[in-house]
């Protein structure tokens, strides 16, 4: 028994004993849906403000979402994968978000898209009344992906970001500042 | 239930009549953005349509009394981010008015340039979203692809693709380019080989037709009652446009038409604005021919703005309609009162009385036809 439980162990750190067949194979099959899941990531529609447009023409012909699998917006919270926060979240509004978020199936992703996601961006000020300052208040947030608006480039890098947080390698190479 | 309801001759009389609440929004992809609506349905007819509004609300008015006239700068295009160049407009405007500040000319037709660039990429969003909403998606690929045209235009002089900031007190930030000239003669060239194929491909198709035809019918008298304006009212055959009525900038020196359609259905309000990227065109073409050579900015602006006290006002025609800003000043560094009239609030008030008796998926293409902006509503 404890030879078993030896073997299972080296198996699934996919140490030297590893066989075919054996209990390794879930560590691999984990592997290979975080490969599928990461490479056609389905967005909830949620466009709020601003940043909604950006997002849009994210999907549409110039940049193309398609191409990173992405582009498949669904309107409703049981079929998408990734909620896209784009734009201003305000306390009426954070009820709402909230459902949705819990709406949404395991397992799920958060993108806060526009320094008002991230902070409540331009619109806080001392006395503010209206602005959830941060939608990482409601629920946790995977990627951060800063501009008012940030530019549909950012999210395709927003995107990129998150697939390599989901399967832990980059597709493909980050792009070098001057 | 009102008597001569369009479901009365389909139900018999033996049928229970029931009616129930439907709840759309405020994540919809039909109320583009975050709008709700409250429809009390019997069958498929809308009874009463109740909107929602307040959850977008940014607070802009509160922001205009806690802040320096130069600090409210970036605030106007985003109030409706897709018209922000004639949000601007008004903001410096009004500011302007209070000061007593002259632009120089050719500030005042560069301002002019962009505006129209900035309704014909704003009326291309529309176009995608609404043609989306009744269930045609290639439109919005060639709309999209028109309007980043115009985005690269717009960003190589004002730096950024949606929320301009261009415009200051007394002139532009900074001077337009030949590059910017060229690329703007060569869009107007392009732009209009597309509406010819747009209304090839989309205004001659059949099936929109039969679905905008007659379809949402708002008159006059209910524009007039709700304060509508821009393309809702002209497309209930009002030609009534800022640009005309009160004459503001540059526009009395250009020749253009306002688009007018008397039926007041969707295809009306879809027909004024596809008819007003043309007309943009025609300004833009004049206004690149007349372009005036010399500075941008107004000599004598002051450092510190503080406006004698009183009450100004100006409005603009923005690509939803007439966009205000009444500005009450205390002659202090901060604004005492900045009230902003804003077009889609007015847009989306008649929609509780003209959806009644629609078809629900008719009421939702109503609803697309007025082209609202959520937080241009809620402010």
């Amino acid at each position: 028994m404890a030879e078993q439980q030896a073997k299972w162990l080296s198996c699934a750190e996919g140490g030297a004993g590893s066989e075919p067949g054996s209990l390794v194979r879930f560590a691999r099959l984990e592997q290979l849906l975080d490969w599928g899941r990461a490479n056609s990531l389905w967005p909830l529609t949620l466009g709020l403000a601003c940043c909604a447009i950006e997002m849009m023409a994210a999907g549409a012909a110039r940049f193309d979402l398609a191409r990173f699998g992405a582009e498949v917006f669904r309107p409703s919270p049981r079929q998408a994968d990734v909620m896209i926060v784009a734009g201003t979240v305000n306390w009426k509004m954070a009820g709402p978000i909230k459902t949705l978020y819990d709406q949404m199936l395991e397992p799920k992703w958060v993108i806060a898209f526009g320094n008002c996601a991230i902070s409540g961006g331009p619109f806080v000020f001392p006395g503010q009344y209206a602005v959830v300052e941060g939608v990482d208040k409601l629920f946790p947030v995977d990627v951060h992906v800063p501009g008012c608006p940030p530019r549909p480039e950012a999210l395709i890098e927003g995107i990129l970001e998150l697939e390599q947080k989901i399967t832990g390698t980059r597709r493909w190479p980050r792009v070098k500042t001057a | 239930m009102s008597p001569g309801h369009p479901t009365d001759s389909s139900v018999s009389a033996a049928a229970p009549r029931e009616t129930f609440v439907l709840n759309v929004g405020p994540q919809h992809p039909a109320t583009h953005g975050v709008l709700r609506l409250k429809l009390t349905m019997d069958g498929e007819y809308v009874l009463h349509a109740e909107p929602v509004i307040g959850y977008a609300h940014r607070m802009h008015e509160k922001m205009g009394e806690n802040r320096t006239y130069v600090q409210f700068l970036p605030n106007p295009s985003r109030i409706d981010y897709l018209s922000a160049m004639h949000y601007m407009h008004a903001y410096v405007c009004v500011v302007e008015r209070a000061l007593g500040i002259e632009v120089p000319p050719r500030a005042e037709y560069i301002r002019v340039i962009t505006s129209e660039l900035n309704r014909i990429a704003s009326h291309l969003v529309w176009f995608g979203a609404f043609l989306l909403d009744l269930g045609a998606f290639t439109p919005l690929l060639y709309a999209f692809d028109d309007r980043e045209k115009i985005l690269d235009l717009l960003e190589a002089v004002t730096g950024s693709r949606l929320t301009y900031c261009y415009y200051r007190f007394g002139g532009l930030c900074n001077d337009v380019d030949e590059q910017f000239i060229e690329g703007t003669r060569a869009f107007v060239k392009h732009m209009r080989g597309r509406l010819g194929m747009y209304h090839k491909l989309v205004t001659e198709n059949l099936i929109l037709r039969k679905r905008l035809e007659g379809i949402g019918v708002i008159s006059a008298e209910l524009c007039r009652k709700y304060g509508a304006t821009g393309p809702v009212l002209r497309g209930s055959g009002v030609p009534c446009d800022v640009r005309k009525l009160e004459p503001y900038s540059v526009y009395p020196e250009f020749e253009f038409d306002v688009p007018h359609f008397a039926e007041g259905d969707c295809m009306a309000r879809y027909k004024v604005r596809m008819e007003e990227i043309a007309q943009s065109l025609r300004i833009i073409e004049q206004a690149i021919a007349k372009l005036p050579p010399g500075p941008v900015m107004a000599e004598k602006v002051p450092r510190v703005i503080k406006p004698p006290p009183g009450d100004y006002y100006f409005a603009v025609e923005a690509a939803r309609g007439r966009f205000a800003i009444r500005l009450v000043s205390d002659g202090t560094e901060v604004p005492y009162r900045l009230k902003l009239r804003t077009p889609s609030f007015s847009n989306l008030a008649l929609f509780g009385e003209a959806a009644r008796g629609l078809l629900m998926q008719d009421a939702l293409a109503l609803l697309g036809s007025l082209d609202l902006v959520i937080p241009d509503v809620d402010r």
